[in-house]
């Protein structure tokens, strides 16, 4: 089983050099850490910055510079600023390669929730219904199941909905899933030491095995 | 031309009970803080905020919240404030909840005179509800109006008496769209200059979109989160 690192570290495989990467909020945040030396990428805030840094020394914190998380951070050699509009602008143009974000619900057929729990939390959607309106590579980092041990990979999400049919590909503590077109979640890796029965369990979505499912390296 | 008040209370003597304003920045980051505080003064009711945060509990429209000076709130993410949520939950606040993009956007629409923007942002969720989609390519879209507020309030870093405005770093963020799209728009800045001082390639709000400009002083510039690393030693 992986812990949120390793979620993070297995994701920072799927980043190609010359990448623009948008990272949310969590687990997706961390996956900035895991990025090999040689895979050049340009991390995208979508508060307006493309060329995302580390976060600054102790003492040197910009209360001007900061992510979509409000966490102070560092500009690079190269990087830009701009307005909340072009930011949203070239996410909608597609100009962003790639999207993580966490959810708390994903259906079989690539819908998202992750904004809204009614009458309990109420949070807001932010960028996010932005992002995975437009963007054509989404991976979702997020735990396989709830707090109260349920599935959050359904048949069909049951709370409000952030986005259709946008999902391509999830990470979890136990396993790596591709969504498919036409429906449903393939299994393609899992986590060390976690079997393939304790997967099925663990989703209640349509889930497909085609022969032997490999365990990832992380 | 002179667009220069004396400071925040001259610059909002005409925001009333009922105003829709739009209020610039990302959290605390390129927040119109001194029109914050000086709305909070005034005790102006009934307002209806436009702006991607709601502040957190002691700063920023937190403050106004507090005060239950706000209608309505138009945000996309209000994550921060407790008293928010609360005010929310309690049926106490109005809310409208909007994707961070169409917010922008339909600052933008309003700053370049056009009615309305299509995005795909919110189709199939209940952020579609009631509004007209179209289809290009292919795609559907939603159609979203252009904002029409009474005052926009932004903060920049440097601005000249003409109104020209400069932002520093991700503060920047809504200020600029936002500075398009108010009726009458107010900027506070932390640094005045003459005019000619600010470089005409550069400047990020030309000022025929701003009509009043003040300098803040003691901008608190709160950090909402505080992340660093330790230096190698």
């Amino acid at each position: 089983m992986l812990d949120k690192e390793g979620i993070a570290k297995r994701i920072a495989k799927e980043i190609k050099d010359g990448y623009y990467v948008n990272l949310g909020i969590g687990i997706p945040t961390l996956v900035a850490n895991y990025i090999p030396d040689d895979v050049d990428v340009i991390l995208q805030s979508e508060n307006g910055l493309l060329g995302m840094g580390p976060f600054p020394f102790e003492g040197e914190e910009d209360p001007d510079t900061i992510n979509a998380g409000k966490q102070t951070i560092t500009k690079l050699a190269g990087s830009a600023v701009f307005d909340s509009a072009m930011s949203f602008g070239m996410i909608r143009a597609k100009k962003v390669n790639l999207t993580i974000l966490g959810a708390m619900e994903v259906s079989e057929n690539g819908d998202i929730a992750n904004w809204k729990i009614p009458g309990k939390m109420v949070k807001g959607m932010g960028g996010a219904m932005d992002l995975v309106a437009s963007a054509e590579n989404i991976i979702v980092a997020m735990q396989h199941v709830n707090k109260a041990g349920e599935s959050k990979l359904l048949p069909n999400c049951t709370l409000p909905l952030t986005g259709i049919n946008c999902v391509k590909k999830i990470v979890t503590e136990l396993a790596v899933l591709d969504v498919l077109p036409e429906g449903g979640f393939r299994l393609l890796e899992r986590a060390p030491g976690v079997t393939v029965e304790e997967i099925i369990k663990a989703t209640a979505g349509k889930l497909i095995i085609d022969g032997d499912v490999p365990e990832m390296i992380v | 031309m002179n667009k220069v008040v004396s400071g925040a209370d001259e610059a909002i003597r005409d925001i009333e009970d009922g105003s829709m304003l739009m209020l610039g920045g990302f959290g605390m980051c390129g927040l119109p803080e001194k029109c914050i505080l000086a709305l909070v003064k005034k005790g102006v009711k009934n307002l209806t905020c436009i702006s991607n945060n709601a502040g957190v509990d002691d700063f920023g429209i937190g403050l106004l919240l507090h005060q239950h000076q706000v209608k309505k709130m138009i945000s996309s993410y209000v994550g921060e404030n407790a008293e928010f949520e609360r005010q929310l939950l309690s049926g106490e606040l109005e809310v409208e909840l909007i994707p961070q993009g169409t917010l922008a956007t339909r600052c933008m629409a309003a700053g370049y005179g056009m009615p309305a923007i299509f995005t795909p942002a919110g189709i199939g969720t209940e952020v579609a509800i009631g509004k007209e989609v179209r289809n290009f390519n292919g795609k559907d879209y939603l159609m979203e109006m252009a904002f029409d507020a009474d005052f926009a309030i932004v903060k920049a870093w440097k601005g000249d008496r003409l109104g020209n405005l400069v932002y520093r770093s991700t503060a920047r963020n809504f200020n600029p769209v936002m500075a398009m799209a108010g009726k009458v728009t107010i900027a506070e800045v932390e640094e005045l200059v003459e005019p000619g001082e600010l470089d005409p390639d550069n400047i990020h709000t030309p000022g025929i979109y701003v009509h009043r400009i003040f300098q803040g002083e003691n901008y608190e510039k709160r950090i909402e989160q505080r992340t660093v690393r330790k230096k190698p030693l």
